[in-house]
Protein backbone atom coordinates (compact mmCIF):
# COMPACT_ATOMS: atom_id res chain seq x y z
CA UNK A 1 0.00 0.00 0.00
CA UNK A 2 2.78 2.19 0.79
CA UNK A 3 4.73 1.17 -1.81
CA UNK A 4 5.19 3.49 -4.57
CA UNK A 5 5.16 2.17 -8.04
CA UNK A 6 6.54 3.44 -11.04
CA UNK A 7 3.96 3.72 -14.44
CA UNK A 8 4.96 5.58 -17.49
CA UNK A 9 1.97 7.84 -18.59
CA UNK A 10 0.67 6.68 -21.97
CA UNK A 11 -2.39 9.25 -22.97
CA UNK A 12 -4.54 11.34 -20.70
CA UNK A 13 -8.82 10.32 -20.83
CA UNK A 14 -9.95 12.95 -23.19
CA UNK A 15 -13.03 13.62 -20.93
CA UNK A 16 -11.43 13.53 -17.39
CA UNK A 17 -8.11 15.41 -17.72
CA UNK A 18 -7.51 14.28 -14.16
CA UNK A 19 -7.11 10.82 -15.37
CA UNK A 20 -4.59 9.35 -17.04
CA UNK A 21 -3.77 5.89 -18.93
CA UNK A 22 -0.42 4.78 -17.92
CA UNK A 23 2.04 1.34 -17.86
CA UNK A 24 3.47 -0.01 -14.97
CA UNK A 25 5.46 -3.65 -15.95
CA UNK A 26 3.04 -4.27 -18.76
CA UNK A 27 0.04 -3.83 -16.95
CA UNK A 28 -1.90 -0.76 -18.41
CA UNK A 29 -4.63 0.74 -15.81
CA UNK A 30 -6.20 4.57 -15.37
CA UNK A 31 -4.73 6.47 -12.39
CA UNK A 32 -5.42 9.59 -11.25
CA UNK A 33 -3.18 12.40 -11.82
CA UNK A 34 -4.75 15.16 -9.76
CA UNK A 35 -2.13 15.42 -7.22
CA UNK A 36 0.38 16.72 -10.13
CA UNK A 37 -1.46 19.81 -11.29
CA UNK A 38 0.74 21.53 -10.08
CA UNK A 39 3.52 20.33 -12.95
CA UNK A 40 3.33 19.91 -16.68
CA UNK A 41 3.28 16.09 -17.22
CA UNK A 42 3.20 14.89 -20.62
CA UNK A 43 2.92 11.12 -22.13
CA UNK A 44 6.08 9.48 -21.98
CA UNK A 45 6.95 10.93 -18.42
CA UNK A 46 7.27 8.49 -15.47
CA UNK A 47 4.99 8.94 -11.99
CA UNK A 48 5.46 7.39 -8.96
CA UNK A 49 2.10 5.91 -7.90
CA UNK A 50 0.24 5.44 -3.95
CA UNK A 51 -3.13 3.29 -4.58
CA UNK A 52 -4.31 4.63 -7.86
CA UNK A 53 -2.41 8.61 -7.33
CA UNK A 54 0.45 10.01 -8.72
CA UNK A 55 1.94 11.38 -5.99
CA UNK A 56 5.40 12.37 -7.48
CA UNK A 57 7.13 13.08 -11.33
CA UNK A 58 10.19 11.08 -11.20
CA UNK A 59 12.90 10.27 -14.12
CA UNK A 60 12.89 7.34 -16.17
CA UNK A 61 16.69 6.41 -14.23
CA UNK A 62 14.55 6.66 -10.91
CA UNK A 63 11.75 4.40 -12.11
CA UNK A 64 14.00 2.10 -13.38
CA UNK A 65 15.92 1.93 -9.13
CA UNK A 66 11.98 2.08 -7.77
CA UNK A 67 11.16 -0.74 -10.15
CA UNK A 68 14.38 -2.76 -9.13
CA UNK A 69 13.51 -1.95 -5.19
CA UNK A 70 10.33 -3.40 -5.64
CA UNK A 71 11.16 -6.67 -7.42
CA UNK A 72 13.25 -7.05 -4.28
CA UNK A 73 11.04 -6.75 -1.77
CA UNK A 74 9.15 -9.76 -3.97
CA UNK A 75 5.40 -11.32 -2.91
CA UNK A 76 4.42 -7.67 -1.62
CA UNK A 77 5.03 -6.01 -4.86
CA UNK A 78 3.44 -9.05 -6.70
CA UNK A 79 0.37 -8.62 -4.54
CA UNK A 80 0.27 -4.73 -5.39
CA UNK A 81 0.70 -5.45 -8.72
CA UNK A 82 -1.80 -7.96 -9.04
CA UNK A 83 -3.90 -5.31 -6.70
CA UNK A 84 -3.56 -2.75 -9.74
CA UNK A 85 -4.72 -5.36 -12.31
CA UNK A 86 -7.79 -5.50 -10.85
CA UNK A 87 -8.13 -1.52 -10.23
CA UNK A 88 -10.56 -0.40 -12.92
CA UNK A 89 -10.81 3.44 -11.80
CA UNK A 90 -12.97 5.49 -14.21
CA UNK B 1 19.74 -0.02 -15.77
CA UNK B 2 23.32 2.08 -15.22
CA UNK B 3 21.55 3.90 -12.51
CA UNK B 4 20.54 0.91 -10.55
CA UNK B 5 23.54 -0.24 -10.90
CA UNK B 6 25.18 2.46 -9.30
CA UNK B 7 23.23 2.42 -6.30
CA UNK B 8 24.11 -1.02 -6.13
CA UNK B 9 27.74 -1.51 -6.52
CA UNK B 10 29.48 -3.06 -3.64
CA UNK B 11 32.76 -1.30 -3.86
CA UNK B 12 31.16 1.77 -3.17
CA UNK B 13 29.39 0.55 -0.12
CA UNK B 14 32.47 -0.83 1.48
CA UNK B 15 34.06 2.81 0.40
CA UNK B 16 31.16 4.49 2.28
CA UNK B 17 30.92 1.24 4.91
CA UNK B 18 34.62 3.02 6.10
CA UNK B 19 34.15 6.55 5.52
CA UNK B 20 31.17 5.96 8.09
CA UNK B 21 33.60 3.92 10.29
CA UNK B 22 36.07 6.86 10.47
CA UNK B 23 33.49 9.11 11.50
CA UNK B 24 32.79 6.85 14.94
CA UNK B 25 34.30 8.16 17.87
CA UNK B 26 36.09 5.72 19.99
CA UNK B 27 33.89 4.08 22.66
CA UNK B 28 30.78 5.96 21.41
CA UNK B 29 27.86 3.50 20.67
CA UNK B 30 24.86 5.07 17.80
CA UNK B 31 21.11 4.61 17.71
CA UNK B 32 20.07 5.62 14.17
CA UNK B 33 16.25 5.17 13.53
CA UNK B 34 14.43 4.55 10.25
CA UNK B 35 11.19 5.51 10.62
CA UNK B 36 10.22 3.90 7.52
CA UNK B 37 8.98 0.15 6.61
CA UNK B 38 10.15 0.56 3.56
CA UNK B 39 14.05 1.05 4.39
CA UNK B 40 13.59 -1.48 7.05
CA UNK B 41 12.73 -3.51 3.98
CA UNK B 42 16.17 -2.41 2.40
CA UNK B 43 18.34 -2.84 5.22
CA UNK B 44 17.45 -6.25 5.83
CA UNK B 45 17.33 -7.06 2.02
CA UNK B 46 20.62 -6.39 1.55
CA UNK B 47 22.31 -6.72 5.10
CA UNK B 48 23.34 -3.31 5.33
CA UNK B 49 23.80 -4.00 9.13
CA UNK B 50 27.06 -6.05 8.01
CA UNK B 51 28.50 -3.71 6.36
CA UNK B 52 28.24 -0.92 9.57
CA UNK B 53 30.43 -0.82 12.32
CA UNK B 54 29.92 -2.51 15.36
CA UNK B 55 29.10 1.01 17.14
CA UNK B 56 26.27 1.69 15.56
CA UNK B 57 22.93 -0.11 15.77
CA UNK B 58 19.54 0.55 13.22
CA UNK B 59 16.10 0.74 15.26
CA UNK B 60 13.17 0.49 13.33
CA UNK B 61 10.64 3.04 13.94
CA UNK B 62 6.84 3.38 13.60
CA UNK B 63 6.31 3.76 9.90
CA UNK B 64 4.20 0.69 9.41
CA UNK B 65 0.30 2.13 8.45
CA UNK B 66 -0.97 -1.62 9.07
CA UNK B 67 1.46 -2.10 12.37
CA UNK B 68 -0.24 1.24 14.25
CA UNK B 69 -3.96 0.72 13.70
CA UNK B 70 -4.88 -0.71 17.08
CA UNK B 71 -6.80 -3.55 17.87
CA UNK B 72 -10.38 -1.52 18.80
CA UNK B 73 -10.20 0.21 15.52
CA UNK B 74 -10.35 -2.87 13.95
CA UNK B 75 -12.95 -4.55 15.80
CA UNK B 76 -14.66 -0.83 14.86
CA UNK B 77 -14.64 -1.61 11.01
CA UNK B 78 -15.79 -5.20 11.59
CA UNK B 79 -19.01 -3.55 13.42
CA UNK B 80 -19.53 -1.18 10.44
CA UNK B 81 -19.38 -3.96 8.07
CA UNK B 82 -21.73 -6.05 9.89
CA UNK B 83 -24.37 -3.09 9.59
CA UNK B 84 -27.37 -3.85 7.15
CA UNK B 85 -26.24 -3.13 3.30
CA UNK B 86 -22.71 -2.46 3.61
CA UNK B 87 -19.95 -3.34 1.34
CA UNK B 88 -17.03 -2.45 3.32
CA UNK B 89 -13.33 -1.68 1.42
CA UNK B 90 -10.23 -2.32 2.53
CA UNK B 91 -6.54 -2.25 1.24
CA UNK B 92 -5.45 -5.74 0.89
CA UNK B 93 -2.64 -4.73 3.48
CA UNK B 94 -5.44 -5.00 6.12
CA UNK B 95 -6.97 -7.79 5.10
CA UNK B 96 -5.42 -10.00 6.92
CA UNK B 97 -4.67 -7.42 10.66
CA UNK B 98 -6.35 -9.54 13.89
CA UNK B 99 -9.10 -8.17 15.62
CA UNK B 100 -10.37 -9.50 18.64
CA UNK B 101 -12.66 -11.64 16.73
CA UNK B 102 -10.00 -12.78 13.42
CA UNK B 103 -9.59 -10.52 10.74
CA UNK B 104 -11.66 -9.23 7.70
CA UNK B 105 -10.45 -12.07 5.57
CA UNK B 106 -12.14 -14.50 8.92
CA UNK B 107 -15.03 -11.82 8.77
CA UNK B 108 -15.24 -12.25 4.75
CA UNK B 109 -15.17 -16.23 4.80
CA UNK B 110 -18.23 -15.97 7.56
CA UNK B 111 -20.36 -14.22 4.73
CA UNK B 112 -19.78 -10.60 5.48
CA UNK B 113 -19.69 -8.37 2.39
CA UNK B 114 -15.82 -7.33 2.78
CA UNK B 115 -14.14 -6.56 -0.63
CA UNK B 116 -10.10 -5.72 -1.62
CA UNK B 117 -9.70 -2.76 -3.46
CA UNK B 118 -6.62 -1.55 -5.10
CA UNK B 119 -7.46 2.15 -4.33
CA UNK B 120 -9.98 4.55 -2.97
CA UNK B 121 -11.24 5.47 -6.08
CA UNK B 122 -12.10 1.49 -6.89
CA UNK B 123 -14.11 1.74 -3.43
CA UNK B 124 -15.96 4.64 -5.08
CA UNK B 125 -16.67 3.17 -8.62
CA UNK B 126 -18.22 0.17 -5.92
CA UNK B 127 -20.48 2.66 -4.72
CA UNK B 128 -21.89 3.65 -7.94
CA UNK B 129 -22.77 0.42 -9.62
CA UNK B 130 -24.60 -0.70 -6.12
CA UNK B 131 -26.64 2.56 -5.39
CA UNK B 132 -28.37 0.36 -2.82
CA UNK B 133 -25.77 -0.36 -0.84
CA UNK B 134 -24.15 1.50 1.88
CA UNK B 135 -20.02 1.61 0.66
CA UNK B 136 -17.63 2.04 3.73
CA UNK B 137 -14.00 2.53 2.68
CA UNK B 138 -11.04 1.78 5.59
CA UNK B 139 -9.21 4.39 5.16
CA UNK B 140 -5.67 3.96 6.67
CA UNK B 141 -2.13 5.15 5.99
CA UNK B 142 -0.19 8.02 6.68
CA UNK B 143 0.33 11.16 4.66
CA UNK B 144 1.67 8.87 1.59
CA UNK B 145 -2.14 7.57 1.44
CA UNK B 146 -4.22 10.42 2.88
CA UNK B 147 -4.53 12.71 -0.01
CA UNK B 148 -5.51 10.03 -2.12
CA UNK B 149 -8.70 9.86 0.59
CA UNK B 150 -9.18 13.03 0.74
CA UNK B 151 -8.83 13.68 -3.65
CA UNK B 152 -11.32 10.60 -3.24
CA UNK B 153 -14.01 12.59 -0.84
CA UNK B 154 -13.26 15.42 -3.10
CA UNK B 155 -14.80 13.40 -6.13
CA UNK B 156 -17.56 11.62 -4.18
CA UNK B 157 -18.79 15.41 -3.17
CA UNK B 158 -18.43 16.49 -6.72
CA UNK B 159 -20.46 13.64 -7.79
CA UNK B 160 -23.23 13.99 -4.95
CA UNK B 161 -22.79 10.67 -4.51
CA UNK B 162 -24.50 9.58 -1.10
CA UNK B 163 -23.99 6.16 -0.50
CA UNK B 164 -20.17 6.15 0.50
CA UNK B 165 -18.32 7.13 3.40
CA UNK B 166 -14.72 6.31 5.31
CA UNK B 167 -13.93 4.91 8.25
CA UNK B 168 -10.79 7.18 8.74
CA UNK B 169 -7.70 5.90 10.53
CA UNK B 170 -5.03 8.16 8.74
CA UNK B 171 -1.98 9.07 10.86
CA UNK B 172 0.44 11.44 11.08
CA UNK B 173 4.12 10.81 11.28
CA UNK B 174 5.51 13.57 13.07
CA UNK B 175 3.99 13.20 16.22
CA UNK B 176 4.79 9.50 16.57
CA UNK B 177 8.35 10.29 16.23
CA UNK B 178 7.59 13.25 18.75
CA UNK B 179 6.11 10.74 21.01
CA UNK B 180 9.34 8.18 20.42
CA UNK B 181 11.45 11.44 21.01
CA UNK B 182 9.61 11.95 24.73
CA UNK B 183 9.89 8.10 25.67
CA UNK B 184 12.04 7.62 28.38
CA UNK B 185 13.06 3.68 27.15
CA UNK B 186 15.44 4.77 24.06
CA UNK B 187 17.54 7.45 23.35
CA UNK B 188 18.60 8.00 19.73
CA UNK B 189 20.96 10.01 17.89
CA UNK B 190 19.82 10.61 14.80
CA UNK B 191 16.52 9.78 12.16
CA UNK B 192 16.68 8.40 8.77
CA UNK B 193 13.72 10.31 7.65
CA UNK B 194 11.09 8.73 5.50
CA UNK B 195 11.10 8.82 1.85
CA UNK B 196 7.44 8.82 0.32
CA UNK B 197 5.76 10.54 3.23
CA UNK B 198 8.11 13.13 2.70
CA UNK B 199 6.89 14.14 -0.68
CA UNK B 200 3.67 14.94 0.44
CA UNK B 201 4.98 16.91 3.76
CA UNK B 202 8.30 17.87 2.64
CA UNK B 203 11.16 18.26 4.98
CA UNK B 204 10.26 21.51 6.92
CA UNK B 205 7.87 19.07 9.50
CA UNK B 206 11.09 17.63 10.64
CA UNK B 207 12.87 20.52 11.51
CA UNK B 208 11.98 20.82 15.47
CA UNK B 209 13.97 17.45 16.01
CA UNK B 210 16.88 18.96 14.76
CA UNK B 211 16.13 22.39 16.18
CA UNK B 212 14.77 21.64 19.64
CA UNK B 213 15.68 17.97 19.92
CA UNK B 214 19.39 18.34 18.84
CA UNK B 215 18.93 15.29 16.65
CA UNK B 216 20.16 15.20 12.88
CA UNK B 217 17.54 14.48 10.16
CA UNK B 218 18.32 12.98 6.45
CA UNK B 219 15.36 12.06 4.61
CA UNK B 220 16.37 8.76 2.23
CA UNK B 221 15.68 7.00 -0.85
CA UNK B 222 15.36 3.43 -1.31
CA UNK B 223 18.49 2.09 -2.66
CA UNK B 224 20.87 0.64 -0.50
CA UNK B 225 23.15 2.78 -1.42
CA UNK B 226 20.76 6.00 -0.41
CA UNK B 227 20.60 4.58 3.27
CA UNK B 228 24.03 3.95 3.65
CA UNK B 229 24.87 7.90 2.40
CA UNK B 230 22.23 8.79 4.71
CA UNK B 231 23.76 7.12 7.47
CA UNK B 232 27.23 8.57 6.23
CA UNK B 233 25.75 12.41 6.23
CA UNK B 234 23.73 11.59 9.78
CA UNK B 235 27.85 10.77 11.24
CA UNK B 236 29.30 13.52 9.45
CA UNK B 237 26.76 16.09 11.21
CA UNK B 238 26.87 13.94 14.86
CA UNK B 239 30.75 14.38 14.22
CA UNK B 240 30.62 18.03 14.17
CA UNK B 241 28.15 18.16 17.12
CA UNK B 242 25.72 19.55 14.12
CA UNK B 243 21.94 18.66 14.19
CA UNK B 244 19.96 20.22 10.74
CA UNK B 245 17.57 18.14 8.29
CA UNK B 246 19.10 17.21 5.49
CA UNK B 247 17.43 15.86 1.94
CA UNK B 248 19.27 12.65 0.29
CA UNK B 249 16.27 11.92 -1.46
CA UNK B 250 16.02 15.56 -3.47
CA UNK B 251 15.41 13.52 -6.69
CA UNK B 252 12.04 12.80 -5.93
CA UNK B 253 11.40 14.90 -2.38
CA UNK B 254 10.61 18.44 -2.68
CA UNK B 255 11.56 20.67 0.36
CA UNK B 256 8.44 22.13 0.57
CA UNK B 257 6.13 18.70 -0.64
CA UNK B 258 2.99 18.41 -2.55
CA UNK B 259 1.34 21.29 -2.57
CA UNK B 260 -1.47 20.35 -4.21
CA UNK B 261 -1.99 16.63 -1.77
CA UNK B 262 -1.20 19.09 1.32
CA UNK B 263 -4.50 21.26 0.54
CA UNK B 264 -6.84 18.54 -0.34
CA UNK B 265 -6.05 16.96 3.14
CA UNK B 266 -6.61 20.29 4.59
CA UNK B 267 -9.62 20.84 3.03
CA UNK B 268 -11.35 17.51 4.13
CA UNK B 269 -9.58 16.26 7.18
CA UNK B 270 -8.27 17.86 10.59
CA UNK B 271 -6.46 16.61 13.61
CA UNK B 272 -7.99 14.54 16.14
CA UNK B 273 -7.45 15.77 19.82
CA UNK B 274 -5.87 11.91 20.04
CA UNK B 275 -5.85 8.30 18.75
CA UNK B 276 -4.33 5.52 19.68
CA UNK B 277 -1.67 3.28 18.01
CA UNK B 278 -1.00 0.17 18.65
CA UNK B 279 2.05 -0.16 21.01
CA UNK B 280 2.95 3.73 21.12
CA UNK B 281 -0.67 4.70 23.02
CA UNK B 282 -2.59 7.67 22.68
CA UNK B 283 -0.78 10.42 21.44
CA UNK B 284 -2.20 13.76 20.91
CA UNK B 285 -2.61 15.40 17.01
CA UNK B 286 -1.51 12.43 15.70
CA UNK B 287 -4.34 11.25 13.52
CA UNK B 288 -7.17 12.92 10.68
CA UNK B 289 -10.95 12.99 11.06
CA UNK B 290 -13.16 13.71 8.30
CA UNK B 291 -14.14 17.96 8.48
CA UNK B 292 -17.72 18.91 8.99
CA UNK B 293 -18.23 20.24 5.67
CA UNK B 294 -18.14 16.30 4.10
CA UNK B 295 -19.92 14.93 7.35
CA UNK B 296 -21.65 12.86 5.16
CA UNK B 297 -18.79 11.11 3.89
CA UNK B 298 -18.11 10.19 7.48
CA UNK B 299 -18.83 6.42 8.51
CA UNK B 300 -17.84 7.58 12.37
CA UNK B 301 -20.81 9.49 12.15
CA UNK B 302 -23.57 7.71 9.68
CA UNK B 303 -22.80 4.37 11.71
CA UNK B 304 -22.84 3.83 15.32
CA UNK B 305 -19.18 2.62 15.68
CA UNK B 306 -18.29 0.99 19.18
CA UNK B 307 -15.40 2.60 20.05
CA UNK B 308 -14.22 -0.15 22.20
CA UNK B 309 -10.78 -0.11 23.77
CA UNK B 310 -9.31 -3.53 23.15
CA UNK B 311 -5.69 -4.95 24.72
CA UNK B 312 -3.16 -6.15 22.62
CA UNK B 313 -2.77 -9.54 23.12
CA UNK B 314 -0.77 -10.70 26.18
CA UNK B 315 1.84 -12.36 24.39
CA UNK B 316 2.68 -9.54 21.62
CA UNK B 317 5.19 -7.47 21.99
CA UNK B 318 4.63 -4.98 18.75
CA UNK B 319 4.64 -1.80 21.04
CA UNK B 320 8.26 -2.63 21.88
CA UNK B 321 9.15 -3.31 18.06
CA UNK B 322 6.94 -0.65 16.58
CA UNK B 323 8.86 2.02 19.44
CA UNK B 324 12.95 0.19 18.59
CA UNK B 325 12.92 -0.65 22.29
CA UNK B 326 12.91 -4.42 21.30
CA UNK B 327 14.18 -6.15 17.94
CA UNK B 328 11.97 -8.22 16.53
CA UNK B 329 13.61 -11.92 17.55
CA UNK B 330 13.55 -10.38 21.29
CA UNK B 331 9.65 -10.75 20.94
CA UNK B 332 8.49 -13.92 22.91
CA UNK B 333 6.46 -15.36 20.15
CA UNK B 334 8.66 -14.64 17.18
CA UNK B 335 9.25 -17.05 14.52
CA UNK B 336 6.96 -19.52 16.61
CA UNK B 337 3.31 -18.47 17.62
CA UNK B 338 3.83 -15.59 15.54
CA UNK B 339 4.74 -15.83 11.83
CA UNK B 340 3.51 -14.20 8.38
CA UNK B 341 1.10 -16.79 7.60
CA UNK B 342 -0.85 -16.52 11.60
CA UNK B 343 0.49 -13.81 12.74
CA UNK B 344 -0.81 -12.49 16.16
CA UNK B 345 0.76 -8.69 16.00
CA UNK B 346 0.45 -6.36 13.40
CA UNK B 347 4.10 -6.31 12.94
CA UNK B 348 4.08 -9.78 11.30
CA UNK B 349 1.28 -9.06 9.13
CA UNK B 350 2.52 -6.03 6.94
CA UNK B 351 5.05 -6.54 4.78
CA UNK B 352 6.60 -3.55 5.52
CA UNK B 353 6.47 -4.25 9.77
CA UNK B 354 9.90 -4.75 11.31
CA UNK B 355 9.00 -8.65 11.91
CA UNK B 356 8.12 -9.56 8.24
CA UNK B 357 10.87 -8.23 7.17
CA UNK B 358 13.15 -10.20 9.57
CA UNK B 359 11.19 -12.94 9.02
CA UNK B 360 11.59 -13.15 5.09
CA UNK B 361 14.88 -12.45 4.65
CA UNK B 362 15.66 -15.29 7.39
CA UNK B 363 18.66 -13.36 8.81
CA UNK B 364 17.01 -14.60 12.18
CA UNK B 365 20.47 -16.01 12.69
CA UNK B 366 22.87 -14.18 11.93
CA UNK B 367 21.65 -11.26 13.46
CA UNK B 368 21.27 -12.84 16.30
CA UNK B 369 24.91 -13.51 16.58
CA UNK B 370 25.92 -10.60 15.92
CA UNK B 371 23.55 -9.05 18.59
CA UNK B 372 24.81 -11.62 21.18
CA UNK B 373 28.45 -11.04 20.08
CA UNK B 374 28.11 -7.29 20.97
CA UNK B 375 26.12 -7.20 24.44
Amino acid sequence: MCLGIPGEVIEFLPDQPDLARVDVSGVKRVINVGLLSDELLEPGDWVLIHVGFALSKIDEDEAAAALSFLQGIGQAYEDELAALQESRIE
Amino acid sequence: MRFVDEFRNADTAHALAARIAELCEPGRQYKLMEVCGGHTHTIYNHGLEDYLPEQITLVHGPGCPVCVIPMGRVDDAMALAAEPDVIMTSFGDMMRVPGSNGSFFDAKARGTDIRMVYSPLDSLKIARQNPDKRVVFMAIGFETTAPSTAMTVLRAAAEGLRNFSIFCNHVTIVPAIKAILDSPDLRLDGFIGPGHVSTVIGCRPYEFIARDYGKPVVTAGFEPLDILQSIYMLMLQLSRGESIVENQYSRVVPWDGNPVALKAIGETMELRPYFEWRGLGFISHSALKVREKYAAFDAELLFSVPGVRVADPTACQCGEVLKGVLKPWECKVFGTACTPETPIGTCMVSPEGACAAYYNYGRLTRTRVKEASRS
